[in-house]
């Protein structure tokens, strides 16, 4: 980033009440005030959202793709908490 | 773990290509796709950007309220489009300055069709129905593409550019109905947009030199002669149904293939326009980095005015 640049926020936008937020892409803005209103200029011409969020690019933080196998095995040999896991005969659990 | 090698790396990210994942910003990437994709992202990005300047010289002009409230929407749109891009662009790793920087030197290029003039008020029907339409057709294709960002923002642009494609429509489909004078200006709108529409798509297959690299990593799924040809298709009976023709002496319905075959494309044309010399090029880098340099107290100021607000509220 050069002196002049604005810094990058990430924008996350809601669709509507209830649902969850979801990226939209980013926008460069010098304060969070600019960064609200272009990110409902640019995310938000067609009610696609009610609510938003910016967040400073440099904040968001997550693991890196070679070590995303390691991250997440420790959840994959769980089968057991999946409810397929389970013998339920002849009960009906619909 | 083992490190793998270049060449492993390149093998195994072709593997990922072809069972058809999606490639993500952090992942492993070829430094060709990499910069493949900056090229054509931000091409993209500044074809947006530019494409406000034709129809912003109409927006002053337009002949009702409805059509300026209308006009008006759509370039901003078009903002909205170049802004989701170079989003896209930047999570490549470069940065918004730079790619701006490549744009206004003239190192980056645009679409072709931005450097013909709107000279009346058709053709900004023109641009609509064909342009976009041309457009929506690439862009379609693209939002299939194996790179997420670029393929999203691609979603994104489709659904809005529709609103586009059909309001240049109806601008013609008015006009063709209007006086004797009206119906030729939207005739000579398309005599004068047509082929330059086709050249959208890019060189023939047979001279594309980016195309197979870009297939190969699925940026692109089709060719630009498919592309044009998908294109050419659906709009032929649209011109049909106002009473449009096109500028085209050797297009017709091939019953056999069940499309439409279409003459030769004027290549030294589109050659002449890309490298700078066609009607508009120099006034349309003149008006981007005018607004640049014009623009640049106010991007000064505001950085100035969050520095003094940040360092208040670290004071109190």
């Amino acid at each position: 980033m050069s002196a002049s640049e604005w810094p990058l926020w990430e924008v996350f936008t809601q669709r509507r009440a209830g649902l969850p937020f979801e990226h939209a892409g980013s926008v460069h803005a010098p304060d969070k005030e600019m960064a609200l209103q272009n990110a409902r200029d640019v995310y938000s011409r067609r009610g696609e959202a009610t609510c938003l969020w910016v967040v400073p690019a440099d904040c968001i933080v997550s693991p890196t793709p070679e070590e995303a196998g390691s991250f997440f095995d420790p959840s994959n040999d769980k089968i057991y908490r999946h409810p397929n896991f389970y013998k339920t005969p002849g009960a009906n659990f619909e | 773990m083992k490190i793998l090698s270049e060449e492993e790396l390149e093998l195994k990210f072709q593997e990922r290509i072809d069972k058809g994942e999606i490639i993500e910003p952090k992942d492993w990437m070829p430094e060709r796709y990499r910069k493949q994709l900056i090229r054509m992202m931000s091409q993209h990005a500044h074809s947006e950007i530019v494409g406000m300047l034709p129809e912003g010289n109409w927006i002053t002009r337009a002949p009702s309220l409805r059509r300026k409230a209308v006009l008006l929407a759509k370039v901003q749109d078009e903002a909205g489009h170049g802004l989701y891009i170079y989003s896209g662009t930047e999570t490549l790793g470069i940065s918004r300055d730079q790619v701006m920087g490549d744009f206004l030197t003239g190192k980056a290029k645009y679409s072709s069709i931005f450097n013909y003039p709107t000279l009346t008020w058709a053709d900004i029907g023109a641009i609509g129905w064909l342009v976009d339409g041309a457009a929506i057709v690439n862009q379609t294709a693209l939002a299939k593409g194996s790179y997420g960002p670029y393929a999203r923002a691609m979603v994104r642009i489709c659904k809005e550019e529709n609103f586009h494609h059909k309001q240049g429509y109806e601008i013609l489909a008015t006009l063709m109905k209007g006086s004797k004078e009206q119906r030729e200006m939207a005739q000579d709108s398309i005599n004068r947009f047509w082929w330059p529409s086709l050249m959208m798509f890019g060189p023939s297959d047979n001279n594309s030199p980016n195309s197979a690299e870009l297939i190969k990593w699925k940026v692109k799924k089709y060719s630009n002669d498919e592309l044009r040809q998908r294109f050419i298709d659906r709009t032929i009976p649209q011109a049909e149904n106002i009473g449009l023709t096109v500028p085209d002496k050797d297009l017709k319905w091939d019953e056999e293939t069940r499309h439409y075959s279409h003459g030769e494309i004027n290549w030294v044309e589109f050659n002449n326009v890309i490298n700078g010399r066609g009607i508009c090029n120099k006034e349309r880098m003149k008006a981007r980095r005018d607004a640049h340099e014009n623009g640049a107290w106010v991007r000064e100021a505001a950085n100035a005015y969050a520095r003094k607000k940040a360092s208040k509220t670290k004071a109190a």
